[in-house]
């Protein structure tokens, strides 16, 4: 296996600065919610975790569909590594926004249509992983995970859109949403800085976790290989 | 009550958990991306090994 390549060093680097902005920007550089208090800074990386779940089960759901027409092997690399990051930030986004619902809601759960949303999601993402992991076939396992990556992306526009059609209390702090929503507020200025920066700094972070998880995958791929040769000599 | 009262909710201590959970969860996952590269690592050296090994047996 190649040496880390200087560019993801760098890259690593760069996010690692980042992100350490991001915690200032969020935690002192934005200012404290006139209702809520303290706990609305969750929020800049409750989205942010959500925003980059969202964007790495696209990213699964558009290699699956090129793993299909190509049949190359790299494509299911990145669509597992996606799938996998994926499922940690949609984990930080479902846990934050329950630490969040705690004050706000009085409840850590209720069953609204975007946090049931959001699970369901969450879950298939997972069952991606376990059901990949019992079959032995490697062509028909990234085969199975293309067409699964593809059905499996129905949850996420589900997810997105749920707070704006359906009757929630899930607020939308983007665009117009239900009125019962409990939680609403409207961001300063700011807030909104601290929000966008949010929103790059967890980007980042995720190419630069996918870069990493796709070396790993490609790694554990080569080692089976020479498992394989080891055993049929 | 919440919305009730005068200045913001002392929600200090939600606002900790929160950010503990995602720094946690966050740096859990870079260090299985680490051990899972040095284990795969091991089996890489020991295969390179074994490969060796019996190259030597055959000659």
């Amino acid at each position: 296996m190649e040496k880390t390549p200087r560019a993801l060093k760098i890259l690593s680097w760069v996010t690692a600065i980042v992100f350490v902005v991001a915690l200032y920007m969020t935690l002192v550089y934005a200012p404290r919610e006139a209702v809520m208090g303290d706990v609305q800074r969750v929020f800049y990386f409750h989205v942010a975790a959500g925003w980059v779940g969202g964007l790495a089960f696209l990213v699964a759901f558009i290699a699956g569909i090129v793993y299909l027409v190509k049949s190359d092997f790299k494509w299911d690399d990145l669509a597992v590594a996606s799938v996998e990051i994926g499922i940690v930030f949609t984990f930080i986004n479902v846990v934050t926004g329950a630490i969040w619902a705690r004050p706000i809601w009085n409840t850590w759960w209720t069953w609204d249509p975007r946090l049931v949303t959001a699970s369901i999601m969450l879950l298939a993402y997972i069952a991606y992983l376990l059901l990949r992991q019992g079959i032995e076939d490697p062509e028909r396992r990234a085969r199975f995970g293309a067409i699964y990556a593809i059905i499996a992306f129905i949850s996420v526009p589900l997810t997105f859109l749920s707070i704006r059609l359906f009757r929630t209390i899930h607020p939308v702090v983007i665009g117009s949403g239900d009125p019962t929503a409990e939680g609403s507020f409207d961001m300063t200025g700011d807030m909104r800085t601290a929000f966008f920066f949010s929103l790059f700094t967890f980007t980042l972070v995720y190419i630069t976790l996918l870069w990493y998880r796709v070396r790993l995958e490609r790694l554990s791929k080569f080692v089976d290989m020479k498992k394989m040769e080891a055993l049929s000599r | 009550m919440m919305f009730l009262q005068e200045g913001p909710a002392d929600t200090f201590s939600y606002m900790v958990l929160g950010y503990a959970v995602i720094l946690v969860t966050m740096a859990l996952y870079i260090l299985s991306l680490r051990v899972r590269s040095k284990n795969l690592q091991k089996d890489l050296e020991l295969l390179i090994e074994f490969e060796e090994e019996r190259e030597v047996d055959h000659a």
